[in-house]
Protein backbone atom coordinates (compact mmCIF):
# COMPACT_ATOMS: atom_id res chain seq x y z
CA UNK A 1 0.00 0.00 0.00
CA UNK A 2 1.68 3.15 -1.25
CA UNK A 3 -0.77 5.33 0.64
CA UNK A 4 -0.02 3.66 3.94
CA UNK A 5 3.73 4.10 3.42
CA UNK A 6 3.16 7.78 2.65
CA UNK A 7 1.18 8.27 5.84
CA UNK A 8 3.83 6.49 7.87
CA UNK A 9 6.58 8.62 6.34
CA UNK A 10 4.64 11.81 7.12
CA UNK A 11 4.02 10.61 10.66
CA UNK A 12 7.72 9.81 11.09
CA UNK A 13 8.69 13.29 9.81
CA UNK A 14 6.24 14.97 12.21
CA UNK A 15 7.58 12.92 15.14
CA UNK A 16 11.18 13.69 14.14
CA UNK A 17 10.43 17.44 14.01
CA UNK A 18 8.74 17.16 17.38
CA UNK A 19 11.70 15.30 18.90
CA UNK A 20 14.02 17.92 17.36
CA UNK A 21 11.98 20.76 18.92
CA UNK A 22 12.16 18.97 22.23
CA UNK A 23 15.92 18.60 21.93
CA UNK A 24 16.20 22.31 21.08
CA UNK A 25 13.75 23.82 23.57
CA UNK A 26 13.73 21.27 26.37
CA UNK A 27 11.23 20.52 29.11
CA UNK A 28 10.16 24.11 29.69
CA UNK A 29 8.45 24.27 26.29
CA UNK A 30 7.35 20.82 25.27
CA UNK A 31 7.59 17.19 26.36
CA UNK A 32 9.11 14.52 24.14
CA UNK A 33 6.75 12.46 21.95
CA UNK A 34 7.26 9.33 24.00
CA UNK A 35 6.54 10.95 27.37
CA UNK A 36 3.63 12.89 25.90
CA UNK A 37 1.97 9.75 24.63
CA UNK A 38 2.62 8.01 27.92
CA UNK A 39 1.03 10.91 29.82
CA UNK A 40 -1.84 11.17 27.33
CA UNK A 41 -2.49 7.46 27.81
CA UNK A 42 -2.52 8.00 31.56
CA UNK A 43 -4.92 10.93 31.17
CA UNK A 44 -7.28 8.85 29.06
CA UNK A 45 -7.68 6.35 31.88
CA UNK A 46 -8.54 9.04 34.44
CA UNK A 47 -12.12 9.97 35.17
CA UNK A 48 -11.58 13.76 35.63
CA UNK A 49 -10.20 14.03 32.12
CA UNK A 50 -13.34 12.45 30.71
CA UNK A 51 -15.44 14.97 32.62
CA UNK A 52 -13.63 17.77 30.79
CA UNK A 53 -13.78 15.90 27.49
CA UNK A 54 -17.52 15.35 27.93
CA UNK A 55 -18.05 19.06 28.65
CA UNK A 56 -16.18 19.97 25.47
CA UNK A 57 -18.01 17.39 23.37
CA UNK A 58 -21.40 18.53 24.65
CA UNK A 59 -20.70 22.19 23.88
CA UNK A 60 -19.28 21.15 20.53
CA UNK A 61 -22.36 19.06 19.69
CA UNK A 62 -24.71 21.99 20.45
CA UNK A 63 -22.55 24.44 18.53
CA UNK A 64 -22.20 22.15 15.54
CA UNK A 65 -25.95 21.45 15.45
CA UNK A 66 -26.70 25.19 15.48
CA UNK A 67 -23.95 26.03 12.95
CA UNK A 68 -25.13 23.30 10.60
CA UNK A 69 -28.89 23.91 10.86
CA UNK A 70 -28.77 27.72 10.81
CA UNK A 71 -25.93 27.78 8.30
CA UNK A 72 -27.67 25.51 5.81
CA UNK A 73 -31.01 27.29 6.26
CA UNK A 74 -29.48 30.75 5.74
CA UNK A 75 -27.36 29.48 2.86
CA UNK A 76 -30.39 28.00 1.10
CA UNK A 77 -32.40 31.16 1.63
CA UNK A 78 -29.65 33.45 0.37
CA UNK A 79 -28.90 31.09 -2.51
CA UNK A 80 -32.50 30.98 -3.70
CA UNK A 81 -33.04 34.73 -3.32
CA UNK A 82 -30.22 35.67 -5.61
CA UNK A 83 -30.34 39.42 -4.98
CA UNK A 84 -30.16 38.98 -1.22
CA UNK A 85 -27.36 36.48 -1.73
CA UNK A 86 -25.33 38.90 -3.84
CA UNK A 87 -25.84 41.60 -1.23
CA UNK A 88 -24.85 39.35 1.67
CA UNK A 89 -21.98 37.30 0.26
CA UNK A 90 -19.12 39.86 0.49
CA UNK A 91 -20.38 40.92 3.92
CA UNK A 92 -20.17 37.35 5.14
CA UNK A 93 -16.73 36.94 3.56
CA UNK A 94 -15.58 40.04 5.48
CA UNK A 95 -16.99 38.68 8.73
CA UNK A 96 -15.07 35.50 8.04
CA UNK A 97 -11.74 37.39 8.06
CA UNK A 98 -12.31 39.10 11.40
CA UNK A 99 -10.17 37.67 14.19
CA UNK A 100 -13.12 36.47 16.22
CA UNK A 101 -11.08 35.92 19.39
CA UNK A 102 -11.21 39.66 19.90
CA UNK A 103 -14.99 39.44 20.23
CA UNK A 104 -14.72 37.28 23.32
CA UNK A 105 -15.30 40.12 25.80
CA UNK A 106 -18.59 40.87 24.02
CA UNK A 107 -19.56 37.20 24.15
CA UNK A 108 -18.81 37.10 27.86
CA UNK A 109 -20.76 40.27 28.52
CA UNK A 110 -23.75 38.95 26.59
CA UNK A 111 -23.73 35.28 27.59
CA UNK A 112 -21.83 35.22 30.87
CA UNK A 113 -19.42 32.46 31.85
CA UNK A 114 -20.25 28.90 30.94
CA UNK A 115 -21.96 26.73 28.41
CA UNK A 116 -23.82 29.32 26.37
CA UNK A 117 -20.71 31.44 25.81
CA UNK A 118 -18.76 28.39 24.63
CA UNK A 119 -21.54 27.38 22.25
CA UNK A 120 -21.86 30.94 20.95
CA UNK A 121 -18.14 31.02 20.32
CA UNK A 122 -18.32 27.78 18.35
CA UNK A 123 -21.26 29.08 16.33
CA UNK A 124 -19.67 32.39 15.30
CA UNK A 125 -16.61 30.49 14.08
CA UNK A 126 -18.38 27.63 12.36
CA UNK A 127 -21.57 29.05 10.88
CA UNK A 128 -20.18 31.42 8.23
CA UNK A 129 -18.33 28.81 6.14
CA UNK A 130 -21.44 26.61 6.14
CA UNK A 131 -23.53 29.55 4.88
CA UNK A 132 -20.97 30.45 2.21
CA UNK A 133 -20.60 26.89 0.86
CA UNK A 134 -24.37 26.28 0.83
CA UNK A 135 -24.99 29.63 -0.84
CA UNK A 136 -22.43 28.84 -3.56
CA UNK A 137 -23.90 25.38 -4.05
CA UNK A 138 -27.43 26.69 -4.61
CA UNK A 139 -26.21 29.47 -6.88
CA UNK A 140 -24.34 27.00 -9.05
CA UNK A 141 -27.21 24.57 -9.59
CA UNK A 142 -27.47 24.15 -13.38
CA UNK A 143 -30.71 25.91 -14.44
CA UNK A 144 -31.56 22.94 -16.63
CA UNK A 145 -32.20 20.84 -13.53
CA UNK A 146 -34.81 23.28 -12.24
CA UNK A 147 -36.39 23.57 -15.67
CA UNK A 148 -36.62 19.79 -15.86
CA UNK A 149 -38.32 19.72 -12.48
CA UNK A 150 -40.82 22.26 -13.73
CA UNK A 151 -41.36 20.40 -16.98
CA UNK A 152 -42.09 17.22 -15.02
CA UNK A 153 -44.58 19.14 -12.82
CA UNK A 154 -42.84 18.10 -9.63
CA UNK A 155 -44.36 19.46 -6.47
CA UNK A 156 -42.10 21.80 -4.42
CA UNK A 157 -41.36 19.06 -1.88
CA UNK A 158 -40.52 16.61 -4.64
CA UNK A 159 -38.28 19.20 -6.30
CA UNK A 160 -36.49 19.80 -3.05
CA UNK A 161 -35.97 16.11 -2.30
CA UNK A 162 -35.20 14.71 -5.75
CA UNK A 163 -33.49 17.67 -7.46
CA UNK A 164 -32.23 20.34 -5.08
CA UNK A 165 -30.91 18.19 -2.26
CA UNK A 166 -28.77 15.85 -4.42
CA UNK A 167 -27.46 18.83 -6.41
CA UNK A 168 -26.25 20.82 -3.42
CA UNK A 169 -25.26 17.92 -1.16
CA UNK A 170 -21.56 17.63 -2.12
CA UNK A 171 -20.83 21.32 -1.48
CA UNK A 172 -22.79 21.26 1.77
CA UNK A 173 -20.70 18.32 2.96
CA UNK A 174 -17.55 20.33 2.18
CA UNK A 175 -19.01 23.30 4.07
CA UNK A 176 -19.83 21.09 7.04
CA UNK A 177 -16.30 19.71 7.06
CA UNK A 178 -14.82 23.22 7.23
CA UNK A 179 -17.51 24.25 9.71
CA UNK A 180 -16.75 21.21 11.86
CA UNK A 181 -13.09 22.16 12.26
CA UNK A 182 -13.83 25.83 12.93
CA UNK A 183 -16.63 25.08 15.39
CA UNK A 184 -14.24 22.89 17.36
CA UNK A 185 -11.67 25.69 17.28
CA UNK A 186 -14.29 28.19 18.46
CA UNK A 187 -15.49 25.99 21.31
CA UNK A 188 -11.93 25.37 22.51
CA UNK A 189 -11.12 29.09 22.40
CA UNK A 190 -14.35 29.77 24.26
CA UNK A 191 -13.30 27.29 26.93
CA UNK A 192 -9.92 28.91 27.26
CA UNK A 193 -11.48 32.19 28.31
CA UNK A 194 -15.06 31.65 29.33
CA UNK A 195 -15.18 28.43 31.25
CA UNK A 196 -13.92 26.36 34.14
CA UNK A 197 -14.44 23.07 32.37
CA UNK A 198 -13.42 21.41 29.14
CA UNK A 199 -10.25 20.64 27.23
CA UNK A 200 -9.66 24.30 26.33
CA UNK A 201 -9.71 25.07 30.04
CA UNK A 202 -7.17 22.29 30.71
CA UNK A 203 -4.88 23.84 28.08
CA UNK A 204 -5.10 27.42 29.38
CA UNK A 205 -4.76 26.13 32.94
CA UNK A 206 -1.63 24.23 31.91
CA UNK A 207 -0.25 27.38 30.28
CA UNK A 208 -0.91 29.50 33.36
CA UNK A 209 0.55 27.00 35.83
CA UNK A 210 3.48 26.07 33.52
CA UNK A 211 2.27 22.48 33.42
CA UNK A 212 3.95 21.73 30.09
CA UNK A 213 3.14 18.03 30.30
CA UNK A 214 -0.58 18.70 30.59
CA UNK A 215 -0.67 21.34 27.86
CA UNK A 216 1.25 19.22 25.37
CA UNK A 217 -0.72 16.05 26.08
CA UNK A 218 -4.14 17.74 25.82
CA UNK A 219 -3.05 19.60 22.70
CA UNK A 220 -1.97 16.33 21.10
CA UNK A 221 -5.25 14.62 22.03
CA UNK A 222 -7.22 17.52 20.53
CA UNK A 223 -5.11 17.55 17.35
CA UNK A 224 -5.39 13.78 16.88
CA UNK A 225 -9.16 13.98 17.32
CA UNK A 226 -9.43 16.90 14.87
CA UNK A 227 -7.24 15.23 12.25
CA UNK A 228 -9.11 11.93 12.43
CA UNK A 229 -12.53 13.57 12.32
CA UNK A 230 -11.37 15.65 9.38
CA UNK A 231 -10.03 12.54 7.65
CA UNK A 232 -13.35 10.76 8.04
CA UNK A 233 -15.28 13.75 6.73
CA UNK A 234 -12.79 14.17 3.89
CA UNK A 235 -13.45 10.56 2.84
CA UNK A 236 -17.21 11.24 2.91
CA UNK A 237 -16.62 14.51 1.07
CA UNK A 238 -14.69 12.79 -1.74
CA UNK A 239 -17.31 10.06 -1.99
CA UNK A 240 -20.27 12.45 -2.43
CA UNK A 241 -18.31 14.59 -4.89
CA UNK A 242 -17.32 11.50 -6.81
CA UNK A 243 -20.92 10.21 -6.86
CA UNK A 244 -22.08 13.61 -8.08
CA UNK A 245 -19.56 13.62 -10.90
CA UNK A 246 -20.60 10.14 -11.95
CA UNK A 247 -24.26 11.09 -11.97
CA UNK A 248 -23.49 14.18 -14.04
CA UNK A 249 -21.44 12.06 -16.43
CA UNK A 250 -24.26 9.62 -17.09
CA UNK B 1 -27.26 43.73 -17.63
CA UNK B 2 -30.61 44.45 -16.10
CA UNK B 3 -32.63 41.25 -16.30
CA UNK B 4 -35.20 42.20 -13.68
CA UNK B 5 -36.04 45.47 -15.37
CA UNK B 6 -36.30 47.40 -12.08
CA UNK B 7 -34.91 50.88 -11.65
CA UNK B 8 -33.87 51.42 -15.26
CA UNK B 9 -31.19 53.98 -14.41
CA UNK B 10 -29.27 51.66 -12.14
CA UNK B 11 -27.27 48.58 -13.09
CA UNK B 12 -27.72 45.40 -11.07
CA UNK B 13 -24.23 45.78 -9.60
CA UNK B 14 -25.02 49.32 -8.45
CA UNK B 15 -28.31 48.24 -6.90
CA UNK B 16 -26.51 45.47 -5.03
CA UNK B 17 -23.88 47.93 -3.84
CA UNK B 18 -26.43 50.43 -2.61
CA UNK B 19 -28.55 47.79 -0.92
CA UNK B 20 -25.47 46.48 0.87
CA UNK B 21 -24.57 49.98 2.05
CA UNK B 22 -28.15 50.52 3.21
CA UNK B 23 -28.13 47.23 5.15
CA UNK B 24 -24.86 48.09 6.90
CA UNK B 25 -25.98 51.64 7.72
CA UNK B 26 -29.32 50.29 8.93
CA UNK B 27 -27.69 47.75 11.21
CA UNK B 28 -25.33 50.34 12.68
CA UNK B 29 -28.23 52.75 13.28
CA UNK B 30 -30.28 49.97 14.88
CA UNK B 31 -27.39 49.14 17.20
CA UNK B 32 -27.01 52.84 18.01
CA UNK B 33 -30.70 53.08 18.81
CA UNK B 34 -30.70 49.95 20.99
CA UNK B 35 -27.69 51.23 22.93
CA UNK B 36 -29.06 54.76 23.29
CA UNK B 37 -32.40 53.52 24.60
CA UNK B 38 -30.54 51.17 26.99
CA UNK B 39 -32.21 48.07 25.56
CA UNK B 40 -28.58 46.97 25.36
CA UNK B 41 -27.07 47.93 28.69
CA UNK B 42 -24.23 50.48 28.58
CA UNK B 43 -22.10 47.98 30.52
CA UNK B 44 -22.58 45.41 27.74
CA UNK B 45 -22.01 47.63 24.75
CA UNK B 46 -21.51 51.29 24.03
CA UNK B 47 -23.16 53.01 21.04
CA UNK B 48 -21.20 52.75 17.75
CA UNK B 49 -20.90 56.55 17.54
CA UNK B 50 -19.19 56.60 20.94
CA UNK B 51 -16.82 53.85 19.76
CA UNK B 52 -15.95 55.89 16.67
CA UNK B 53 -15.37 59.09 18.64
CA UNK B 54 -13.22 57.24 21.15
CA UNK B 55 -11.23 55.61 18.35
CA UNK B 56 -10.64 59.02 16.77
CA UNK B 57 -9.49 60.39 20.11
CA UNK B 58 -7.12 57.46 20.74
CA UNK B 59 -5.56 57.85 17.32
CA UNK B 60 -5.28 61.64 17.57
CA UNK B 61 -3.73 61.42 21.03
CA UNK B 62 -1.20 58.88 19.73
CA UNK B 63 -2.09 56.46 22.53
CA UNK B 64 -2.32 53.45 20.27
CA UNK B 65 0.26 54.36 17.64
CA UNK B 66 2.79 51.86 19.01
CA UNK B 67 0.24 49.06 19.12
CA UNK B 68 -0.89 49.80 15.57
CA UNK B 69 2.69 49.86 14.30
CA UNK B 70 3.55 46.63 16.09
CA UNK B 71 0.52 44.76 14.78
CA UNK B 72 0.96 46.16 11.27
CA UNK B 73 4.61 45.10 11.10
CA UNK B 74 3.83 41.63 12.46
CA UNK B 75 0.95 41.07 10.04
CA UNK B 76 2.95 42.55 7.16
CA UNK B 77 5.97 40.34 7.82
CA UNK B 78 3.88 37.21 8.32
CA UNK B 79 1.89 37.97 5.15
CA UNK B 80 5.01 38.60 3.03
CA UNK B 81 6.81 35.51 4.31
CA UNK B 82 3.80 33.23 3.83
CA UNK B 83 3.07 34.50 0.33
CA UNK B 84 6.66 33.97 -0.81
CA UNK B 85 7.16 30.68 1.03
CA UNK B 86 3.70 29.40 0.09
CA UNK B 87 4.24 30.23 -3.56
CA UNK B 88 7.72 28.63 -3.65
CA UNK B 89 6.61 25.51 -1.77
CA UNK B 90 3.42 25.24 -3.83
CA UNK B 91 5.36 25.46 -7.10
CA UNK B 92 7.89 22.92 -5.84
CA UNK B 93 5.25 20.45 -4.67
CA UNK B 94 3.25 20.85 -7.87
CA UNK B 95 6.36 19.91 -9.85
CA UNK B 96 6.93 16.76 -7.77
CA UNK B 97 3.81 14.55 -8.03
CA UNK B 98 5.21 11.91 -5.70
CA UNK B 99 5.80 14.40 -2.87
CA UNK B 100 2.48 15.99 -3.57
CA UNK B 101 0.55 12.75 -3.16
CA UNK B 102 2.35 12.14 0.12
CA UNK B 103 1.68 15.53 1.71
CA UNK B 104 -1.84 15.88 0.35
CA UNK B 105 -3.49 14.55 3.55
CA UNK B 106 -1.31 16.86 5.62
CA UNK B 107 -2.46 19.93 3.69
CA UNK B 108 -6.08 18.77 3.74
CA UNK B 109 -6.17 18.50 7.52
CA UNK B 110 -3.99 21.56 8.22
CA UNK B 111 -6.86 23.90 9.04
CA UNK B 112 -8.55 21.30 11.20
CA UNK B 113 -5.72 21.68 13.72
CA UNK B 114 -6.44 24.31 16.37
CA UNK B 115 -3.03 25.98 16.14
CA UNK B 116 -3.41 28.29 19.06
CA UNK B 117 -2.66 25.32 21.33
CA UNK B 118 0.94 25.74 20.15
CA UNK B 119 1.33 29.39 21.24
CA UNK B 120 3.08 28.50 24.50
CA UNK B 121 5.50 26.29 22.60
CA UNK B 122 6.34 29.10 20.21
CA UNK B 123 6.90 31.52 23.06
CA UNK B 124 9.27 29.04 24.67
CA UNK B 125 11.08 28.59 21.36
CA UNK B 126 11.41 32.21 20.30
CA UNK B 127 11.07 34.09 23.54
CA UNK B 128 8.50 36.69 24.54
CA UNK B 129 8.81 39.01 21.53
CA UNK B 130 7.25 39.50 18.13
CA UNK B 131 8.77 36.34 16.61
CA UNK B 132 6.24 33.82 17.96
CA UNK B 133 3.42 36.05 16.71
CA UNK B 134 4.92 36.27 13.24
CA UNK B 135 5.57 32.52 13.33
CA UNK B 136 1.94 31.74 14.16
CA UNK B 137 0.80 34.01 11.31
CA UNK B 138 3.16 32.23 8.92
CA UNK B 139 2.13 28.75 10.07
CA UNK B 140 -1.48 29.75 9.63
CA UNK B 141 -1.21 31.53 6.28
CA UNK B 142 1.39 29.58 4.29
CA UNK B 143 -0.67 26.45 3.48
CA UNK B 144 -3.48 28.62 2.06
CA UNK B 145 -1.03 30.17 -0.39
CA UNK B 146 0.46 26.75 -1.15
CA UNK B 147 -2.94 25.23 -1.90
CA UNK B 148 -3.91 28.17 -4.11
CA UNK B 149 -0.58 28.03 -5.98
CA UNK B 150 -0.98 24.31 -6.61
CA UNK B 151 -4.56 24.80 -7.79
CA UNK B 152 -3.51 27.67 -10.07
CA UNK B 153 -0.58 25.81 -11.63
CA UNK B 154 -2.77 22.73 -12.14
CA UNK B 155 -5.16 24.75 -14.22
CA UNK B 156 -2.69 26.27 -16.67
CA UNK B 157 -4.16 24.93 -19.95
CA UNK B 158 -1.90 22.43 -21.66
CA UNK B 159 -2.36 24.24 -24.97
CA UNK B 160 -0.68 27.33 -23.50
CA UNK B 161 2.33 25.27 -22.43
CA UNK B 162 2.52 23.91 -25.97
CA UNK B 163 2.31 27.44 -27.28
CA UNK B 164 5.33 28.37 -25.13
CA UNK B 165 7.25 25.47 -26.63
CA UNK B 166 6.23 26.40 -30.18
CA UNK B 167 7.54 29.90 -29.58
CA UNK B 168 10.75 28.47 -28.10
CA UNK B 169 10.35 30.54 -24.93
CA UNK B 170 13.02 30.31 -22.29
CA UNK B 171 11.76 28.86 -18.95
CA UNK B 172 11.82 32.38 -17.51
CA UNK B 173 9.74 33.76 -20.36
CA UNK B 174 7.29 30.90 -20.04
CA UNK B 175 6.80 31.62 -16.35
CA UNK B 176 6.39 35.37 -16.89
CA UNK B 177 4.22 35.28 -20.02
CA UNK B 178 2.25 32.05 -19.70
CA UNK B 179 2.26 30.43 -16.29
CA UNK B 180 1.80 33.39 -13.96
CA UNK B 181 -0.93 35.22 -15.91
CA UNK B 182 -2.87 32.04 -16.38
CA UNK B 183 -2.65 31.05 -12.71
CA UNK B 184 -3.37 34.61 -11.55
CA UNK B 185 -6.97 34.20 -10.30
CA UNK B 186 -5.98 31.34 -8.02
CA UNK B 187 -2.88 33.16 -6.84
CA UNK B 188 -5.09 36.12 -5.99
CA UNK B 189 -7.37 33.93 -3.90
CA UNK B 190 -4.22 32.75 -2.15
CA UNK B 191 -3.24 36.34 -1.40
CA UNK B 192 -6.65 37.09 0.08
CA UNK B 193 -6.71 33.99 2.25
CA UNK B 194 -3.10 34.50 3.36
CA UNK B 195 -3.87 38.01 4.50
CA UNK B 196 -6.94 36.88 6.41
CA UNK B 197 -5.10 34.04 8.11
CA UNK B 198 -2.01 36.12 8.91
CA UNK B 199 -4.26 38.81 10.42
CA UNK B 200 -6.27 36.30 12.46
CA UNK B 201 -3.18 34.43 13.63
CA UNK B 202 -1.30 37.53 14.74
CA UNK B 203 -4.21 39.26 16.48
CA UNK B 204 -5.28 36.06 18.22
CA UNK B 205 -1.70 35.45 19.30
CA UNK B 206 -1.39 38.95 20.72
CA UNK B 207 -4.69 38.48 22.45
CA UNK B 208 -3.67 35.26 24.17
CA UNK B 209 -0.08 35.90 25.12
CA UNK B 210 1.82 39.00 24.27
CA UNK B 211 2.74 42.33 25.73
CA UNK B 212 1.77 44.62 22.87
CA UNK B 213 -0.24 45.14 19.72
CA UNK B 214 -3.94 45.63 19.09
CA UNK B 215 -4.96 42.15 20.24
CA UNK B 216 -3.19 42.68 23.54
CA UNK B 217 -4.73 46.15 23.79
CA UNK B 218 -8.22 44.68 23.61
CA UNK B 219 -7.48 41.98 26.20
CA UNK B 220 -5.87 44.54 28.51
CA UNK B 221 -8.72 47.04 28.16
CA UNK B 222 -11.20 44.27 28.92
CA UNK B 223 -9.40 43.17 32.03
CA UNK B 224 -9.12 46.71 33.34
CA UNK B 225 -12.80 47.47 32.58
CA UNK B 226 -12.01 50.16 30.01
CA UNK B 227 -15.08 49.46 27.94
CA UNK B 228 -14.72 52.49 25.68
CA UNK B 229 -11.15 51.74 24.74
CA UNK B 230 -11.93 48.06 24.24
CA UNK B 231 -14.78 48.77 21.85
CA UNK B 232 -12.80 51.44 20.04
CA UNK B 233 -9.97 48.94 19.41
CA UNK B 234 -12.44 46.27 18.30
CA UNK B 235 -13.93 48.75 15.86
CA UNK B 236 -10.45 49.43 14.50
CA UNK B 237 -9.72 45.70 14.00
CA UNK B 238 -13.12 45.29 12.33
CA UNK B 239 -12.55 48.27 10.02
CA UNK B 240 -9.08 47.06 9.01
CA UNK B 241 -10.31 43.52 8.25
CA UNK B 242 -13.27 44.80 6.23
CA UNK B 243 -11.24 47.55 4.54
CA UNK B 244 -8.41 45.30 3.34
CA UNK B 245 -10.87 42.61 2.32
CA UNK B 246 -12.94 45.13 0.38
CA UNK B 247 -9.90 46.62 -1.34
CA UNK B 248 -8.68 43.17 -2.43
CA UNK B 249 -12.21 42.34 -3.62
CA UNK B 250 -12.35 45.47 -5.79
CA UNK B 251 -8.85 44.89 -7.16
CA UNK B 252 -9.69 41.28 -7.97
CA UNK B 253 -12.88 42.29 -9.77
CA UNK B 254 -10.91 44.81 -11.81
CA UNK B 255 -8.33 42.19 -12.79
CA UNK B 256 -11.10 39.76 -13.71
CA UNK B 257 -12.73 42.40 -15.91
CA UNK B 258 -9.48 43.08 -17.70
CA UNK B 259 -9.01 39.39 -18.34
CA UNK B 260 -12.56 39.20 -19.60
CA UNK B 261 -11.91 41.96 -22.15
CA UNK B 262 -8.54 40.62 -23.29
Amino acid sequence: MKKLTDSLVILAVVLAIWQGLYAYAGDVAITSPLRTFAFAGELLTHAPFWGHAAATLLAFAYALAISAAAGIALGLLLGLRRFAGDVAEPMLASLYTIPKVTLYPVMLLVFGLGMSAKVAFGVIHGMIPVILFTLAAVKNIPPVLLRTARALHLRPVQTAVTVLAPAVMPEIVTGLRVGFALTLLGVLIGEMFASQRGLGFLIINGINSHDVRMTTAVAVIVVVFAVFANGAMLALDRRVHHAGNRAAGN
Amino acid sequence: MNPGGHAPGLSRAARIGWTRTAVVVGLVLLLELLCRTHVIKPLTMIPPSVMAVELGRLIAAGEITDDILQTASEVGTAFAVSVLAGFALGALVQALPRVRRAIDPLLASWYAVPFFVFYPLLVALFGMNVLPLIAIGVVFATPAMMLSTIAGLDRVPRVLRKLARVHRMSPLQEVALITLPSAAPHLFTGLKLSFAYAFIGVIAGEFILSGGGLGYGIAYAYESFENRKMYALMLLVLLVAIGVNGALHVWEARLARRRGHA
